[in-house]
């Protein structure tokens, strides 16, 4: 078995895709000849020609519009936003339209369109290239949102992103794409090499969308995280020696609840850990429904933690950053309480 | 509260000071009406460029008005598309058909069995016209204003009204505003409340036909205030660098609600105008001449399949009646403005060009409109047989939380089986029949 890295782990799920399915379609900023500002869609143009995979005007409105139009003509679009952060000028089109289509048409036409944007922060990106939009997709009724951790991952759920006849917000952590970043930015860092998340196989296969996965089972607590807080949340626990159970949700809409419900009722305690701040964040929708699931189960009050509601400063990138340390403390906290 | 508020400027020599421009439509609630101002070229003189020209040698029709009727009702010029006498008649019945149906529309919502409705008076030869033009499986990307290509290709009444009403035969299960029809076996994509938001869908749809070697082209709908969205902006550009064989429609009926078209930057330039500037070809066009719509739409559809590239046409109306059941004109324009509309009304204008050609005449044209009031009051009782809005005959209450996704997830099924439970209290008598 092969070691991919995330970024080529995506390029592979893209190419695969180009090859299987002759709807499939890539476009987005810089994704063309030049093959991603990443390399997420390096070689994917020359391989599969400019008809499949091409670049666009600076304009993110249009990209998911034409995606949407394209979508109803009968293709598969795949439209990259360069980063999360420049999202928000297509919200209108994702949410009015893309969300709705669906619903609004009665079935008529829908969206099978997957929009792949890289987010997060741990990169001193400052604000307008790290921040975690997640949450703003989660209340919007007809969206799935998507987040991989690992290679593996990535390409599996890329792969049934795709697939999906329902609109897909994939995001992906540009802080794991060379490496399982765990939050100790003092450390050397790691890369994907030796990695058992990082052994992707050839060809197709898919990581089912609303499935979450329990990277490390355990008794004491429960850790829900997605993207990068899933290396955080494990260096984390390693250090407390915590018994924790971390759930990597993997998708937030559909959420896998059922996972998240048997964990939080066999341990009694959870700790939410998500970059994205606070307040409004996906954390208080998962903590108000372990409350409402749990309630009689749970030993200690639900713990969250998050960015701070600010904005993602430049120069105080680790003091924002939920590290391993933050995280840590919750897990103490949760214990200490009992 | 800021206590550093950023002082005035320095005074400049003798420079006035700056001042703000807020553009005042001409006329006002009472004002006489003067169009003397308003440029009407004549008809039959505009030249008709090659269908495969450069965009470029269509400024000139930016600021022109494609006009093919003359006053006398003869069709004059290039642009005249020589059509049959039974084609005409065919176009004028289903404009007549698509303001009878309006009328009778209208006073359904004012007796209480829709909530809503908007009328497309005065504009009926943008869409009907604009649809002869176009082959039936071209996609249309509609506004809420261009009920009259529907009725040209052919929908059926009932199923427009079984919508309105949001009863249970609504394909739409209910879920949508009146007249936010969808209906893909016809060429018209679902309309969206979000303006102009179609637009860029259109060219997506049309590159989408490019990209797979299709012969279908795509043609959206907005109206002149919505081209002051970014959408028209995004829209533009990427027809622009791909070649996409889309036709854009901007129907300037001067009002967008209650703000004149100044507000899109009319007064500044034709919405025609705007199409050079992304290299794209333009034509502005008399909204109210059928034969020009039709004949523009007939080049730009031509010019588009023969990968010639994308057309804006701005067809240059009147909105005759309020902007919906909800709106009051009279509250911000002159009365006057409808009847003296030097374009005159696109019915009579068409009616005029038939008669003139001896095909037509006034009984033929009062029994028309007999026969097409009495269709359309045949296919609102057959739709109330499905039930009128708030009446109790609607889709299965689950269909609520359907389609949201291709499947149910849990949450949504928790959520349905709550609400029924929530129903079932409230009207203990109630059955869910469906599920």
């Amino acid at each position: 078995m092969r070691e991919l890295n995330m970024v080529k782990a995506i390029n592979d799920a893209l190419d695969v895709m180009l090859a299987v399915d002759p709807d499939v379609l890539i476009f987005g900023q810089d994704v063309g000849y030049f093959g991603g500002v990443f390399r997420a869609t390096d070689g994917l143009q020359a391989r599969h020609g400019q008809k499949r995979c091409f670049d666009t005007p600076i304009a993110e409105s249009g990209i998911i519009a034409t995606a949407i139009g394209m979508g109803a003509q009968g293709l598969r679009p795949v439209p990259e936003i360069q980063f999360a952060d420049y999202i928000l000028p297509a919200f209108d089109q994702l949410v009015s339209e893309a969300a709705r289509l669906r619903y609004r048409s009665g079935g008529e036409f829908w969206a099978p369109i997957t929009v792949r944007s890289p987010y997060g922060g741990g990169i001193f990106g400052g604000q307008t290239h790290s921040q975690s939009p997640e949450a703003i997709f989660a209340h919007i009724t007809g969206l799935k949102t998507v987040i991989p951790s690992t290679p593996y991952d990535a390409k599996g759920l890329l792969i049934a992103a795709i697939e999906c006849d329902d609109p897909v917000i994939y995001l992906e952590p540009k802080r794991l794409y060379n490496g399982p970043f765990d939050g100790h930015h003092d450390r050397q860092l790691a890369t994907w090499a030796g990695h058992p998340g990082a052994r992707v196989p050839e060809g197709r296969y898919t990581v089912p969308l609303g499935k979450a996965a329990i990277v490390r089972p355990g008794d004491d607590v429960t850790v829900l995280a997605y993207g990068t807080m899933v290396h955080v949340a494990l260096a984390a626990v390693e250090e407390t020696g915590i018994d924790a159970e971390v759930v990597d949700l993997r998708s937030i809409v559909p959420l896998d609840i059922e996972t998240i419900v048997a964990s939080a009722n066999k341990t009694g305690r959870c700790v939410i850990v998500h970059e994205a701040s606070r307040f409004g964040g996906f954390g208080g929708e998962l903590s108000s429904l372990i409350q409402e699931r749990c309630f009689y189960g749970l030993e200690v009050p639900i713990e969250r933690v998050a960015g701070w509601d600010t904005p993602y400063p430049h120069a105080f990138e680790w003091d924002y950053f939920p590290g391993p340390g933050r995280v840590a403390s919750a897990l103490r906290r949760v214990m200490e309480n009992d | 509260m800021a206590v550093n508020k950023p002082g005035a400027g320095k005074p400049r020599g003798n420079l006035p000071p700056l001042e703000l421009y807020v553009p005042e439509p001409q006329f006002r609630p009472g004002d006489t009406v003067d169009y003397s101002g308003l440029v009407i070229p004549e008809a039959g003189r505009q030249p008709r460029p090659d269908e495969a020209c450069a965009a470029s040698e269509t400024r000139p029709l930016c600021d022109d008005m494609i006009r093919v009727l003359d006053a006398e009702g003869r069709a004059v010029g290039p642009w005249d598309p020589a059509l049959d006498p039974e084609t005409l008649r065919r176009m004028l019945r289903a404009m007549a058909l698509t303001r009878a149906f309006d009328d009778r529309m209208y006073r359904g919502q004012r007796q209480g069995k829709t909530s809503f409705y908007m009328k497309c008076t005065g504009e009926e030869a943008t869409s009907v016209a604009s649809a002869f033009a176009l082959a039936d499986d071209d996609m249309v990307f509609p506004s809420y204003r261009q009920q009259g290509i529907l009725i040209t290709r052919g929908f059926p009444l009932v199923e427009m009204v079984n919508q309105i009403y949001s009863n249970r035969a609504d394909r739409l299960k209910g879920r949508q505003l009146p007249i936010m029809y969808s209906a893909r076996d016809y060429g018209f994509f679902s309309i969206s409340g979000n303006l102009a938001t179609q637009y860029p869908q259109a060219v997506g749809w049309a590159m989408a036909s490019a990209i797979k070697g299709d012969t279908r082209i795509a043609t959206s709908f907005i109206g002149e205030g919505s081209s002051a969205e970014g959408d028209f902006h995004a829209a533009m550009t990427f027809a622009a660098v791909y070649n996409a064989p889309v036709v854009l429609n901007v129907v300037n009926n001067q009002w967008a609600i209650s703000s004149f078209s100044g507000f899109a930057g009319g007064e500044r330039a034709t919405f025609a105008a705007r199409a050079i500037g992304y290299g794209i070809a333009g034509l502005r066009v008399d909204g109210n001449d059928a034969l020009a719509v039709y004949a523009a739409m007939q080049w730009a559809a031509n010019r588009a399949r023969a990968n010639a590239g994308p057309t804006l046409i701005e067809h240059f109306t009147y909105r005759a009646e309020g902007h919906s059941t909800s709106d009051d004109p009279s509250a911000y324009r002159s009365a006057q403005e409808r009847e003296e509309w030097p374009l005159g009304d696109p019915i009579m204008r068409l009616k005029q060009h038939l008669v003139a050609l001896g095909e037509w005449d006034d009984e033929r044209h009062a029994a028309m409109d007999l026969e097409l009031a009495e269709e359309v009051k045949k296919a609102t009782k057959e739709a109330e047989k499905n039930g009128i809005l708030g009446h109790g005959l609607h889709h299965p209450f689950h269909t609520m939380f359907e389609d949201v996704f291709e499947e149910l997830p849990w949450h949504l099924e928790e959520q349905a089986e709550q609400a029924i439970h929530e129903r079932r209290i409230k009207w203990p008598s109630w059955k869910e029949f469906s599920k």
